[in-house]
């Protein structure tokens, strides 16, 4: 199973007594202006979580993997996160499936 | 954008909730979703991206400072992969500046 956005506004709901459309809309915003932070250029910093950070990548050689043909991946932005440090604590005591 | 700075963000647009309720449903949100990464559950929000666990196998490790070799044993890290929505949104902007 995976953590949803339903299950975030289930717990608003639980936890915090907002009502069910508070609790939706507050899931959905919280993703949305982080989404519009990151389209405006800027890096987003949630502090015990993690960083969204954002990278310019030139041009570079490309192929099409099903026909073989060379075509250029064209220079792009693109959003990488860093977790961390609680984080990354958190995440690397968790002794499950080496996968 | 810190993560203050996305509460106000919020705060400007759901001006019947108080401003303290803002701050605990972000906090919440975080520690929920830090807590699934921590018990090995993935995160899927569509549209934004999901996260999930890279498994980092055991390997040598050399003390910087000493030059002694260290046995590190295996990990897990947190991955993120942006979801279709974020990477258009990112791209887009920035391909429209490029136009410019």
């Amino acid at each position: 199973m995976a953590l949803t956005k339903a299950e975030m506004a289930e717990r608003l709901f639980d936890e915090l007594g907002l009502n069910k459309r508070e609790a939706k809309e507050m899931v959905e915003m919280f993703f949305e202006k982080i989404r519009a932070a990151l389209e405006e250029g800027s890096q987003v910093k949630l502090s015990g979580f993690g960083n969204f950070d954002l990278r310019e990548k030139k041009e570079r050689p490309g192929r099409n993997p099903k026909t073989g043909e060379e075509i250029p991946i064209t220079a792009r932005r693109v959003v990488t996160f860093r977790p961390g440090q609680k984080l990354k604590a958190r995440v690397e005591a968790y002794a499950g499936s080496e996968q | 954008m810190t993560k203050s700075e996305l509460i106000e963000v919020i705060a400007r647009e759901q001006g019947h909730l108080a401003y303290r309720d803002i701050e605990l449903a972000v906090k919440c949100m975080l520690e929920q979703m830090s807590q699934a990464l921590a018990t090995g559950e993935r995160i899927e929000i569509r549209g934004f991206g999901s996260f999930s666990l890279h498994y980092r196998p055991p390997r040598q490790g050399r003390n910087p400072k000493t030059g002694e070799s260290v046995a590190l044993s295996g990990k897990h890290v947190p991955h993120f992969k942006p979801g279709k929505e974020l990477r258009e949104r990112v791209n887009g902007a920035f391909e429209e500046r490029l136009l410019k």
